[in-house]
């Protein structure tokens, strides 16, 4: 999994060792600080030697601004190669998820995939940091401070190599106890949100039924939950520092009890037992900060797995070998196909069926039918479970996907339009597309009728999810940016439905006249919709109830009969 | 806000609840620190007057040596107990606070209009509760105990160090301002950066969930290169502006850490010059000076650390105070909502017990006033904008019973006017009488009790079915809920469900289809029994076959009561008592059906198809 994650590190490897390399040079630095600082005291002032001081401050002048050098260094390359492996992160998951089919897509949720490009890749970013910058540091100044201790006395040294593996233990015992109930309270804070969610986006339904008082009761439990995980947690955590300095202390005690000795024997001068107990704090404190990096590491690794799992995941739909790169026309045959999202539940059950190029099929049948979902198999937004479907006499597996996808332009059931201009919207069909051809599609599906009485006509700014169109709108504008495309086939899934019955019968006249030759594919709920198809589908439970022209299935098939009088019955009597 | 007040505001917050605690805190630190510092100070004369003396000694007496250390390990062991003591006092102080101002959070966010859920963006609502009260978890955590110990020390230190040489001192505070004016440069810098990150990674947000959210449009349309690109200049956005507040946050240490040096060093040239060639400073008081010099530098870095944390934690803070500072919905209405008996008499008298009659109860005369489901509205004006109406002089009514429809195109008011009768929204001019009761004088809650809203979106919460369908009425029986499920046609779905009734509902129901979502609101409204109903598009994501089935029962659920339906459908509105015509916030026509569609105008117009509705 590391080593997975580790890939995307690429151009940002050379910073990350430079970090390393400056870090290691500043430890040094940072170990010979606090000597000179003394020896400064203890050779240049108490002897009142000025040269000495002299000497001395210059070394530590040098040493110093060396330091900040280094110091300055490792944190810009630090900074640079941790949000440089961020980026790349977020750009390896991003493109992946561009291969991803429907199937992958639906896997995850889509708020799912976004709290993993953002927040997991963050988690992970600190880790990465923290790992290059600390990592590093502390076990360093952990040996170089040890090393230091050994040369001046060596029983001394063996005061920390008591201490050090206590308190090593103390903190890994805190932290990995710790490291559950953090995690519980992260699983708490999701509930908070979903609380806080429910209530945000259904305020509407909680003022109208009056239940803000049991939703602030609700809240308050949760709440009170992730109160008491915290506290529980943290109380853990906030022992610590009281065992850091313990820890600190009894060493200082110890070696002042045993250093004294030395010191009264003569092994051991009164300098040296005060460097001992400086270096003291160091030793410790480099082990406190692995603890910390060990606590970073252990909560990142959800966040590790998370992405993984999307850099991992196969797309299912994917080119064949030698991908045929032309759909010559819009001929399509199903051979007793069948499909099931979940094994062993088939949704369409041995279809066969031929589609004419250039014909006009409509498709009605109640919720479940599986009509959008026959639809799909088409442009190979889902595979066949088994049998085939063939457009133009060749199997939609041979073709390259983004030919296949260019001829078949499928006007999905749930639309989106993206932030950007109408014109840029339209433009996802053709790159290029002149204005004089963005108005062509746009007269075909009636577009234009709106759009001329928009102040900015092709230049008005559609807001995220189209919300500032009307559905009927946006549905049209839908149909103008897949006409774009100049497709063989077009499938309306259930694209009219907010279109009025006028505009409706205009968009498939047009249909008609302009795009004779392009296979026409129409799903609807109403009739009128699909009334002057020259053929019908109806679909019953994932089987072909009935394939035939509009006419017959009106002396013949019931559930068609059904449909139309339960609509066409209503209106008559109108007008 | 500015940031001043925010820490003003928050530490009264804090002050408010734990005042003893934060005292004793307060109290542990100091005393932690500054045996902390007389531990390492008492190390000096340990050596200076203990063990130097017993050097070159041929059987040197420990007792008093011993006795020392024993009152060094003494004050340590004060040092850890008041370090724990601090340490765990923090985190109730944190935990409590955190949990108290979740808790204020949410409770005025569910007094706050529906204006607020509109002008605000519901990411960014969600946010205040994690992201800026974790941010103020450190601050109150970690920041503050550490801005007390090093504040406590520095001005020992300070202190100290005045009583040992003035000149020197100077000296100190010249280097000291330097370090100062570095680290507010580069705090600032960083700050900067960090707030100009936050912005890039909403942007990142949101556009990464444009995309997700359309993946399938995209997919559709082969146009995975074009999002490909955009992402990345966004990601090359977001790369540049982390990199760049995380480079300042790593060298504000060295940077400040080796200033202190430096500082070290001239005070050592310069004490030592004093020492040496003229009398006023002796050689231990230079040592000592420079000692504490070391800690004093020290103690400035680590409070320069806090400086990006605790200007988060106050911009966190901020916003949290903005949403506790936003302006409630006023409730000044006083008539409130009683069950009620009908006397021999005629007359109606309270009852504690549910009845089945309704009436309003006027608090001052005592008077009741049945209810009956009576609306009108008298030349009403609305603007969601100032100056812009939305509606305009509307005057209609419904009489108890009476089921009355809009229709309009979208923007024509229809939604709006539902939004009036239960005061989602406030009316600029005019009255709204229901029983003939001006609505503002009613109590909002008993209000919107009397009104059952389905809307278009449906919004369910996580919970069984059971629990949502009870949403409206608690105390409802099993029975009944599944009574009004049957009623709503919704129980052949649900029987269908592998739980039945008791399937948990997550993600707002993301596992049913909008149309089955629909036909759970109507059950819900149906166990709420409202005697007033009103009926957004509640039935527009249903299928036609379904909806035939639905009818039925909704017709029943209708059966005398007052309806308001707003409905692109216009099948399902035909047979309406009146139906209301609006066309850019005004009534334009008004009729029954047969009665519009002989007048050949606007209703004709769209029920033949020749406009377009929603």
């Amino acid at each position: 999994m590391i080593k997975k994650i580790l890939k995307s590190v690429r151009e940002y490897k050379l910073g990350s060792i430079l970090t390393v390399v400056f870090i290691s040079l500043e430890v040094i630095l940072d170990v010979l600080i606090p000597i000179l600082m003394t020896k400064i005291i203890d050779e240049g002032i108490n002897p009142k030697n000025l040269n000495i001081v002299f000497i001395i401050g210059g070394i530590l002048v040098l040493v110093a601004l060396l330091s900040l050098l280094f110091g300055y260094l490792s944190g810009t390359f630090a900074a640079i190669s941790s949000s440089g492996f961020a980026k790349n992160l977020r750009h390896d998951m991003y493109y992946k998820i561009q291969e991803y089919s429907f199937e992958n897509i639906e896997k995850f949720f889509s708020s799912s995939l976004v709290t993993r490009l953002t927040t997991d890749v963050n988690n992970v970013q600190m880790t990465y940091q923290m790992l290059i910058r600390i990592a590093i540091r502390a076990p360093m100044m952990f040996l170089f401070s040890l090393l230091m201790v050994f040369t001046i006395h060596k029983k001394l040294a063996l005061v920390f190599l008591i201490i050090a593996p206590i308190l090593g233990f103390l903190l890994l015992y805190i932290a990995n106890k710790a490291h559950p109930l953090f995690e519980s309270v992260f699983h708490t804070y999701d509930d908070l949100n979903n609380r806080v969610q429910e209530n945000v986006r259904g305020i509407r339904v909680v003022k109208s039924y009056v239940q803000e008082d049991t939703e602030i009761s609700k809240f308050k439990e949760i709440s009170n939950k992730i109160y008491q995980n915290f506290m529980k947690a943290e109380k853990l955590v906030a022992l610590n520092t009281p065992i850091m300095r313990l820890c600190i202390y009894s060493s200082i005690i110890l070696i002042s009890y045993l250093g004294s000795r030395f010191v009264i024997e003569g092994s051991l001068s009164t300098g040296e037992l005060t460097g001992v107990i400086t270096y003291a704090a160091q030793i410790l404190n480099s082990l406190m900060m692995l603890s910390m990096v060990y606590v970073t590491c252990i909560i990142s690794i959800p966040s590790m797995e998370r992405i993984t799992e999307v850099l991992e995941e196969k797309p299912t739909i994917q080119n064949g070998k030698k991908p045929i790169k032309e759909v010559e026309n819009g001929e399509i045959e199903f051979n007793h196909m069948s499909f099931s999202y979940v094994k062993g539940k088939k949704v369409l059950k041995d279809i066969n069926l031929t589609i004419k190029s250039g014909e006009m099929i409509g498709i009605i049948g109640g919720i479940g039918s599986s009509k959008s979902t026959l639809v799909n198999l088409i442009p190979r937004l889902y595979d066949v479970t088994s049998g085939s479907i063939k457009i133009a006499g060749k199997d939609v597996r041979d073709y390259d996907i983004k030919v296949l996808r260019d001829s078949v332009a499928v006007v999905l059931q749930k639309n989106v339009l993206f932030s950007g201009t109408i014109k840029e919207n339209l433009q996802w069909g053709k790159k290029d597309a002149t204005l004089d051809e963005i108005k062509k599609v746009c007269d075909i599906s009636c577009c234009n009728e709106f759009i001329s009485k928009l102040k900015d006509g092709y230049d008005t700014y559609i807001d995220q999810g189209g919300t500032n169109v009307s559905g009927g709108q946006k549905q049209r504008l839908c149909i103008a940016r897949a006409l774009l495309k100049s497709p063989k086939i077009i499938i309306l899934d259930d694209s009219t439905s907010a279109v009025d019955t006028k505009t409706d019968a205009m968009i498939r006249k047009s249909f008609r006249e302009y795009i004779p030759e392009v296979t026409k594919i129409i799903i609807a709920q109403r009739i009128s919709s699909i009334e002057d198809c020259d053929r019908v589908i109806v679909l019953d439970n994932g089987e072909i109830s009935d394939f035939d022209t509009p006419k017959n299935l009106l002396k013949h098939n019931k559930i068609y009969q059904e449909v139309y009088y339960s609509q066409v019955k209503g209106s008559d009597s109108n007008e | 806000m500015s940031k001043k007040h925010t820490l003003l505001r928050l530490l009264k917050y804090i002050l408010s609840k734990f005042k003893k605690q934060l005292v004793i805190i307060v109290l542990a630190i100091i005393i932690s620190s500054i045996c902390h510092v007389y531990g390492q100070l008492f190390l000096q004369t340990l050596i200076d007057d203990y063990i130097t003396p017993l050097i070159g000694e041929e059987n040197p007496i420990y007792t008093s040596l011993f006795q020392a250390i024993g009152f060094m390990a003494f004050i340590y062991v004060i040092g850890i107990f008041t370090t724990w003591l601090y340490s765990r006092l923090t985190v109730n102080v944190s935990q409590g606070v955190l949990k108290q101002i979740r808790d204020d959070m949410f409770e005025h966010m569910e007094t706050l209009p529906i204006r607020y859920f509109d002008d605000n963006n519901h990411g960014d609502i969600m946010s205040y509760y994690i992201n800026d009260t974790d941010a103020l978890r450190e601050m109150i955590s970690q920041s503050i105990p550490n801005c007390i110990a090093n504040g406590v020390l520095i001005i020992a230190s300070f202190i100290s160090m005045l009583t040992l040489n003035s000149y020197l001192t100077m000296m100190i505070i010249l280097g000291v301002s330097i370090m100062l004016v570095v680290a507010r440069y580069i705090g600032k810098k960083s700050a900067t950066y960090f707030i100009a990150r936050q912005k890039t990674v909403a942007k990142v947000n949101a556009y990464i969930e444009e995309m997700i959210d359309g993946q399938k449009v995209i997919q559709v349309f082969t146009h995975e290169e074009e999002s490909k690109k955009k992402f990345d200049e966004l990601n090359a956005e977001l790369y540049e502006n982390t990199k760049n507040a995380n480079v300042y946050a790593n060298i504000i240490m060295p940077i400040m850490g080796n200033i202190g040096y430096l500082v070290y060093v001239a005070i050592a040239i310069l004490g030592g010059f004093l020492a040496i060639k003229t009398t006023t400073l002796s050689v231990g008081a230079i040592a000592s000076f420079l000692l504490l010099t070391r800690g004093f530098t020290m103690h400035i870095n680590q409070l320069s650390q806090q400086y990006n944390s605790i200007a988060l934690a106050l911009a966190g803070a901020n916003r949290i105070f903005e949403l506790i500072d936003a302006k409630s919905e006023k409730n000044e209405g006083k008539i409130t909502l009683v069950n009620a008996l009908r006397k021999e008499d005629g007359s109606l008298k309270e009852s504690n017990t549910y009845t089945g009659i309704w009436a309003w109860k006027n608090p001052i005369s005592k008077e009741l006033t049945q209810l009956k489901g009576d609306i009108r509205f008298d030349l009403v004006d609305f603007s969601y904008v100032k100056g812009k109406k939305v509606l305009d002089d509307i005057s209609l009514y419904a009489k108890p019973g009476q089921k009355i429809a809009f229709v309009g195109a979208t923007g024509a008011g229809k939604t709006t006017i539902a939004n009036l009768i239960n005061r989602f929204y406030d009316i600029d001019e005019g009255t709204i009488l229901y029983d003939g009761i001006n609505i503002k004088d009613i109590n909002k809650n008993d209000l919107r009790k009397s009104l059952g809203m389905v809307l278009q979106d449906v919004n369910l919460f996580t919970g069984t079915i059971m629990e949502n369908l009870r949403y409206g009425r608690e105390n409802a029986s099993d029975e009944e809920c599944i009574e009004a499920a049957k009623l709503a046609n919704a129980d052949k779905f649900i029987e269908k469900l592998p739980n039945g009734y008791n399937t948990i509902i997550t993600d707002n129901g993301n596992n049913l289809s909008q149309g089955e979502r629909q036909l759970l609101a109507i059950a819900r409204c149906a166990v709420s029994n409202p005697p007033v109903m009103i009926l957004d598009e509640a039935t527009s994501s249903i299928d036609t076959r379904t909806e035939k089935d639905v009818q039925d029962g909704m017709d029943k659920l209708m059966e005398g009561r007052t309806v308001f339906v707003i409905a692109h459908r216009l099948s399902t509105i035909r047979n309406a008592k009146a139906i209301i015509v609006l066309e850019n916030g005004k009534i334009i026509e008004r009729g029954n059906h047969e009665d519009l569609l002989k007048a050949k105008g606007k209703y004709y117009e769209l029920y033949t198809g020749a406009f377009e509705l929603s």
